[in-house]
């Protein structure tokens, strides 16, 4: 068995930062990943489970720890060597059980809700946000039974989705697939539940101009849970800056109401709010901005897009930015981040859902398998990471490694496309 | 020597290179034998003394109206409207007619103790002039007269105070004007009728008219019904049109209608060469198109845009005839044929035509994509009687280099229609019926409409609504040099060379294709038989 690891070389994280200037994505095979033979970390504790990775993504953070722009506020909440890889579908090795209590067997297909909170770390009591499944939010990342890291696939103790030996999930983590889902709808599971924990905790209202920067796979899960989950309920119109025409295709047939060019979003966003223009921001605008890149240039865009004391939504992970706040204290904005998932109160909803219920029935009702664009082995790991650094361009979504077997790969449903 | 009528060749194997227009250059072309090239007739003689000519025009007006001396008195409310930065084609050298024309206007005003006089540019929806340009229309005399005194406004289709609802035609259009204009005791509306569709009651009825009036006829039905809207006589534009200004009329308008037509003297000494027939080029002038288009080819778009813009062009008047609008514009309009006019057998199946850097819309601006569409299949394609030079389900082939650019101040609803708008559909109809109103109504294009230099927010749509008639017609758009992603928003094919193009054309229109090039500018109406 086979695991890409993360060690912490300082040299290679600086040859990584350096090639990662060419292009994100472009220093893999120069950084601090390694494919090295891996066996399956010990379990933490009894209520922990071997669970065997089919396919594991790479994600918008997992790109900014190995390019070295990665913000170094993470550097207590990860522990070194680690693999990377947190969003996840694979098999039970010897069953287990879910994070309801349900035995699930042998061979059972289940992603994993990757924040290692107070559960898994066995931390009693919990703190207050776990207690009240607002697990994102937990202030024990670096305590208590495991090794810091804020999800699996930054721990050194759990092991991570980009190895095709088993990881250690704990109960609290395991969510079952449904059966009709294919591998490549149930990997997309977890940025799903990223985008509806944002657009759920928004506040988004009736009739809201809503803006979306960015049209990667948050972008997209954002439009789709804001069309899904949303808009029936708010009347709410969506506006999508997608800078390529495969991603403005998959926009619009998610429910964006207009897709535009990048550059053009401001001005789609003026003219949905009969906004004026005033030294160069909008004098009304959008209520709401899901920033869905992270860097200056788009929170500096989606600053000055929003409406006087309107909401940006930080859905990417922003590293060290360079944004000048003078709008954000003269227009009295929301600057908020929104990070992972928990428990949601969607509107209509009597009583809270889990973040990942939530995103199940969307990934499946949406068709977000289909976001899916390639897959590699673990061996073609450099060409993985640059091909998912430049998805975009290259014409793809999400990019995935196939950990299955030759065989698994061709006769299960859904195979990648 | 007199000069000479328009002209159809018929290309053969000693048939010099045809010159195209590709906005700020040119190419020679040659065209397969058995094409056909439609030439402008030659610039008709200028009148000798045009000020004598606008004296009698004047005082010996034409229909039922009086001369206009005797419409003058002390205590009267005068109010003189005239054509905007849009008319002629390229501006033309000093004095501008529109000076020429007011200055008499003017002095029999102070000659009858006149002392309530307002200019009004006739806007409708255009950008405002700037001081410049207003300066070269009116010149310094007259504008400094009445422009520091805030006598010399430009009309503004969006200030309610400034605008009266005179009612409803037969057909229950609105018909709302500027106020000033309908209030006033005599109102005189000096054109300069570049084409024939300018002109007659489209004058007051769409120049001095606000979009409430306006949306009754500019729009993508009206315009598939207008076959052309350059032929008043099968144009539900002008149908329009008429209906208001005989509303504005029975309202108690008194119109004084002045028109004026221009010969086709497009061009100044270098680039006299232009508007010659290429097998009648001296050596002077194929030196000139040389130095001419190797310059130009060296030379950035933005510094070749302001070559081009600042020329002024030679244009002479031929006609002034005054009075009664809809007299006076009977005789205007065969004037207007008599400069314009060639006739053409039978229809094509593929129409070429090189493509200027001007239009009416981008005086000192940028031919944006949206522009470059209206030129072509608006107003060129337009340019007939009868029936169109390309057949039904035929070809255009229009070569310019459509760059994916707009000027940001004058221009700024087009960015956002050709961003927002032509992505979703190009369909006239569609666009119309989704998108239209909140671009009309949008209160950022309001300000810059009003404060700045911009043309209305719903401006794109009309120039979008110029081309339906072409695009229900034909069966197929290539522009050649066109950059790829602007043309294919446009909805339109992009090709390399002359050559490729007639290859994809012939797909369209099956081999051994007839191609006739519409050799303009200068001017020229085909009348198709």
């Amino acid at each position: 068995m086979k695991a890409l690891v993360l060690e912490r070389n300082l040299p290679r994280f600086a040859a990584s930062r350096m090639a990662s200037l060419l292009g994100s994505g472009r220093g893999a095979g120069i950084g601090p990943l390694q494919l090295q033979d891996a066996g399956p970390p010990d379990l933490p504790g009894d209520d922990w489970y071997h669970l065997t990775p089919v396919l594991s993504g790479i994600c918008g953070s997992d790109l900014a720890t190995l390019d070295g722009r990665s913000s170094r506020y993470f550097e207590d909440l990860v522990s070194f060597p680690f693999v990377p890889g947190h969003e996840v579908v694979g098999v039970l090795e010897a069953g287990g059980r879910d994070h309801a209590g349900r035995e699930l067997a042998a061979g059972t297909r289940a992603v994993i809700e990757p924040v290692l909170g107070c559960a898994p770390r066995h931390i009693e009591p919990m703190c207050p946000y776990c207690a009240t499944g607002r697990t994102g939010l937990c202030g024990n990342v670096a305590f208590g039974a495991l090794e810091p890291g804020l999800q699996t696939g930054f721990c050194a103790d759990t092991g991570g989705g980009w190895s095709s030996a088993p990881l250690c999930a704990h109960t609290s983590q395991i969510h079952e697939v449904p059966g009709s889902f294919t591998d490549e709808e149930a990997v997309v599971i977890e940025p799903t539940a990223c985008a509806v924990h944002a657009v759920l905790s928004a506040g988004v209202a009736e009739g809201d101009v809503v803006a979306v920067v960015g049209a990667g796979t948050l972008g997209l899960a954002c439009t789709a849970a804001l069309h899904n989950l949303v808009r029936p309920g708010t009347g709410c119109t969506v506006t999508v800056g997608a800078k390529h025409t495969h991603q403005r295709r998959r926009a619009e047939a998610l429910g964006a109401d207009t897709v535009v060019a990048p550059d053009q979003l401001a001005r789609a966003v003026r003219r949905q709010s009969g906004s004026l223009v005033l030294a160069g921001r909008l004098t009304d605008g959008a209520d709401v901005v899901f920033d869905c890149v992270g860097s200056s240039e788009s929170i500096t865009h989606a600053l000055a897009m929003v409406r006087p004391r309107g909401r940006v939504v930080l859905v990417g992970m922003p590293g060290r930015v360079s944004i000048d706040l003078a709008p954000l204290w003269h227009r009295e904005l929301t600057l908020v981040g929104a990070y992972a998932y928990g428990t949601e109160s969607p509107p209509g909803a009597t009583e809270p859902h889990r973040t990942f219920a939530l995103a199940i029935s969307l990934v499946a009702s949406a068709q977000l398998g289909s976001l899916v664009s390639a897959a590699y082995p673990l061996e073609r790991y450099e060409e993985a990471i640059a091909h998912a650094g430049a998805a975009g361009r290259r014409g793809a979504v999400k990019v995935v490694f196939d950990l299955r077997g030759r065989s698994d790969r061709t006769n299960r449903k859904g195979s990648t496309r | 020597m007199s000069p000479r009528p328009g002209f159809v060749l018929d290309v053969d194997r000693s048939t010099p290179p045809t010159l195209f227009w590709r906005g700020e250059r040119f190419s020679l072309e040659r065209l397969p034998e058995g094409s056909r090239v439609i030439y402008a007739p030659e610039p008709i003689e200028p009148m000798k003394d045009p000020s004598a000519a606008i004296r009698a025009a004047l005082t010996d007006p034409v229909g039922d109206q009086q001369p206009l001396p005797s419409l003058l008195r002390p205590d009267m409310k005068l109010t003189i409207a005239f054509d905007d930065i849009s008319l002629p084609l390229p501006p033309m050298e000093r004095p501008d007619i529109r000076q020429l024309v007011i200055e008499q206007v003017l002095d029999m005003a102070a000659e009858a103790g006149v002392d309530d006089v307002a200019l009004i540019v006739a806007l409708a929806l255009h950008r405002r002039m700037t001081e410049a340009e207003l300066r070269h229309a009116l010149g310094d005399r007259i504008y400094d007269a009445f422009a520091p005194n805030g006598l010399l406004t430009q009309h503004d289709a969006e200030d309610p105070d400034a605008l009266i609802h005179l009612g409803l035609t037969d057909q229950g259009e609105d018909v709302e004007i500027n106020k000033r204009a309908a209030e006033s005791d005599l109102l005189v509306y000096v054109n300069i009728n570049l084409v024939a569709m300018d002109g007659g009651h489209k004058s007051v009825a769409t120049g001095l008219a606000s979009y409430k009036s306006l949306r009754h006829h500019h729009n993508p039905v009206t315009m598939q019904r207008s076959k052309s809207f350059m032929d008043q006589h099968r144009s539900e534009l002008h149908s329009a049109n008429w209906r208001m200004g005989r509303l504005i009329a029975d309202a108690g308008v008194n119109v004084f209608q002045i028109e004026t037509t221009l010969n086709n003297d497009t061009f100044p000494g270098a680039f006299k060469f232009l508007q010659k027939r290429e097998w009648e080029w001296k050596a002077k002038d194929r030196l000139a198109y040389v130095a001419a288009s190797s310059a130009l080819d060296r030379t950035p778009a933005r510094y070749a845009r302001q070559i081009f813009h600042s020329v002024k062009a030679p244009h002479r008047m031929t006609s002034v005839q005054a009075g009664e609008v809809e007299a006076v514009h009977k005789v205007t309009t065969e004037n207007v044929w008599a400069q314009q006019g060639v006739v053409v057998e039978g229809q094509t199946d593929i129409l070429t035509m090189g493509l200027p850097y001007i239009s009416p819309y981008n005086v000192n601006s940028i031919l944006n994509p949206i522009l470059v569409a209206c030129l072509g299949l608006g107003y060129l394609f337009n340019m007939y009687r009868g029936k169109p030079l390309v057949r039904e389900g035929g070809v255009l082939i229009m070569t310019h280099p459509t760059p994916w650019e707009f000027n940001p101040v004058h221009h700024p609803s087009y960015i956002d229609f050709f961003e927002q708008v032509l992505i979703e559909t190009t369909d006239p109809i569609e666009v119309a019926d989704r998108f239209e109103e909140s671009f009309a109504t949008d209160p950022w294009y309001i300000h810059l409409y009003r404060t700045g230099h911009a043309y209305h927010g719903v401006h794109p749509f009309y120039m979008w609504y110029w081309c339906a008639h072409a695009l229900q017609h034909l069966g197929g758009v290539i522009i050649v040099g066109g950059d790829a992603p602007a043309v294919h928003r446009l909805g339109f094919r992009a090709a390399s060379t002359l050559a490729d193009a007639l290859e994809m054309a012939a797909d369209v229109v099956g081999p051994s294709p007839t191609l006739t090039h519409l050799h303009a500018p200068p001017i020229l109406m085909a009348d198709v038989q």
